[in-house]
């Protein structure tokens, strides 16, 4: 099977986050790492491989700093990659990406595209789903197992509140994958070494510019949340917020 | 174009998704703040009781669009269906509960009609006559204003728990309901759902718990888990984790919490290296008292915590672990 696998490079989880001088967006130099959901994508997409054959292919957008994603994928064992570089591609919008992704394949033939079920920053989980459509193939969601078959593939989603479906699909399709999915494996050094001399195709924004639109939404201002709960911080030396806790505990909530 | 609002309510196995009621809040909400008249509609194989149930809101009419060809549930359909409803109704704003069913099709139907979703939303401001979302970015570390810019139907769906469902408005009288037929192509369906089931009998069941203490990924390895263990040993707690925890075997399925796990409200939560990803936050932010110990000071749980202690839990918890322990042996 051909897979290609879609990743996104999202700030760290840790990372401290300022904005930038428009309010509508973050400060870039923070420290940056593969999307989740997106790494477990590409896991399912090695093995799927190494089971049934065939190639996984990585793409991704963003500026220079992106590419980390690739390689990551590359060392990791995927057989080349596609980078949609400019910086313009952070400020696309779900319908603007999935289009221009769409666009920078149209010469492939994948029987199916994975991303992760949503990204860390955005989180619109929607790209995925919106692929599908743009290409015209069926998707399924949430996806927590992959069963090749003689008519296509069975998938195993996942439901709200423990509860779970199979579905049965033709290829090609697109799924988005949960995270949990399977266990993700360590780039080996070897790994490392080959990455380096696996093909990287770049796409710059000219290649499909043609194809994307304007932004249908547009985020106005990003601030941090206003609390809407009063927080009382308790501070101290480890043994002296363990007594001030245990008062709280005892007095206040009474639960000891 | 007519400026209408449509709540497109969940209906799963010929109920109504209860979380619907909350999109019916927003939406009452919405209407109140533009002037915008507001509509539902159920969409189903027999939308009728469904329909007859939300009827009894403050709505200007209902609509069940119906076809047996809508169960069970198919993206392929259920987007087929709707494009055609909302094609034809024209309404400006289209809400959705932000269910993984919603998520599964509205993508779908929005791209198939040119259009976009604002989706997860947890609120909504009217500002000198312009509309925005707002929504959760970055885990939850920042919020965004977000606007439509391109043509209408604009869709957006609330995340679940953003609004009061039991606030949702009753009318004088019931609003009138239309019936559509949906006209659905016979071979529109690519994917074939088999039934939905449960993995397990939930071994566990947190739902009644009064104390939880649940594990994030600052417990870093298995092995630290015990530190947790022994704190909600000392509490008469129970153990409970974030996603992350589960996914990588160190605790069972059976205790996650969130969105994909169980939701809970108990007396007390103490949330030990949980950041609060908004998938965790829905599974608990019901708890009376939230107690939270981060290293990271702009984790999103310190947003709904109640007592905040920043700093790293190795540190902090046991002697905690000691001092509840004393606590209870002394009486």
């Amino acid at each position: 099977m051909k897979i290609l696998v879609c990743m996104k490079q999202v700030p760290q989880k840790d990372a401290p986050l300022k904005l930038n001088e428009t309010g509508a967006w973050i400060r870039e130099d923070v420290s940056y790492e593969v999307n989740e959901p997106d790494a477990f994508a590409l896991e399912e997409a090695l093995r799927q491989k190494e089971k049934h054959g065939g190639e996984v292919v990585a793409i991704t957008s963003g500026p220079a700093r992106a590419q980390q994603v690739l390689r990551e994928a590359l060392a990791k064992g995927a057989d080349r990659a596609i980078h949609l570089e400019d910086n313009a591609f952070v400020g696309l919008d779900a319908f603007n990406t999935a289009k221009a992704f769409a666009a920078a394949i149209k010469d492939e033939k994948f029987d199916l595209i994975f991303t992760g079920l949503q990204s860390d920053d955005y989180g619109y989980a929607q790209t995925g789903v919106i692929l599908a459509e743009l290409l015209g193939w069926p998707h399924a969601t949430i996806i927590m197992q992959i069963e090749k078959n003689d008519a296509g593939i069975r998938v195993k989603r996942e439901l709200e509140a423990g509860y779970f479906q199979f579905v049965d699909m033709p290829l090609p399709a697109v799924l988005t994958i949960q995270s949990g999915i399977n266990k993700l494996r360590y780039a080996t050094l070897v790994g490392i070494k080959q990455a380096k001399n696996k093909p990287l195709r770049k796409v710059p924004m000219a290649e499909v510019q043609s194809a994307i639109g304007e932004n249908l939404q547009k985020i106005e201002r990003l601030y941090v949340p206003q609390k809407t709960k009063k927080t009382e911080h308790i501070e101290g030396p480890p043994a002296e917020i363990a007594k001030k806790l245990v008062d709280k505990l005892r007095n206040e909530l009474r639960v000891l | 174009m007519s400026e209408t609002i449509l709540v497109v309510v969940e209906q799963r196995a010929g109920k109504l998704n209860r979380v619907s009621w909350e999109t019916i809040t927003a939406g009452q909400a919405i209407a109140t703040a533009t002037g915008w008249p507001l509509e539902a509609a159920v969409v189903g194989a027999s939308p009728a009781p469904i329909a007859a149930e939300v009827a009894a809101k403050k709505l200007a009419k209902v609509y069940a669009v119906g076809s047996p060809k809508l169960d069970p549930y198919t993206p392929d359909a259920f987007a087929a269906a709707l494009k055609q409803f909302l094609a034809s109704r024209q309404p400006k704003l289209v809400l959705m509960p932000h269910t993984y069913q919603v998520r599964d099709f509205v993508p779908k139907l929005a791209t198939a009609m040119g259009r976009t979703v604002i989706s997860d939303c947890v609120g909504f401001k009217h500002e000198n006559g312009k509309l925005v979302f707002t929504r959760q970015m970055f885990q939850g570390k920042l919020a965004a204003d977000v606007s439509f810019t391109g043509d209408a139907p604009w869709f957006a769906t609330f995340q679940n728990g953003s609004f009061r469902g039991d606030k949702a408005e009753a009318g004088a009288s019931a609003a009138p309901v239309e019936t559509v037929a949906a006209d659905i192509a016979d071979n529109i369906n690519r994917t074939k759902p088999q039934e939905v089931f449960k993995e397990a009998k939930q071994a566990v069941d947190l739902t009644q718990a009064e104390i939880i203490v649940a594990v994030g990924r600052g417990i870093k390895e298995q092995k630290n888990i015990e530190i947790a263990k022994q704190l909600a040993d000392a509490l008469g707690a129970d153990l409970a984790a974030s996603r992350p925890i589960c996914d990588n075997g160190w605790l069972p399925m059976d205790r996650q919490i969130g969105s994909s796990g169980q939701t809970v409200a108990p007396k007390l939560y103490l949330a030990l290296g949980i950041s609060g990803a908004i998938q965790h936050i829905v599974g608990m932010k019901g708890a009376r008292t939230i107690i939270a110990v981060n290293k990271d000071s702009e984790a999103p749980i310190f947003e709904i915590a109640d007592y905040a202690i920043v700093g790293n839990l190795f540190d902090i918890v046991p002697p905690l672990t000691e001092e509840v322990k004393k606590a209870k042996a002394g009486g």
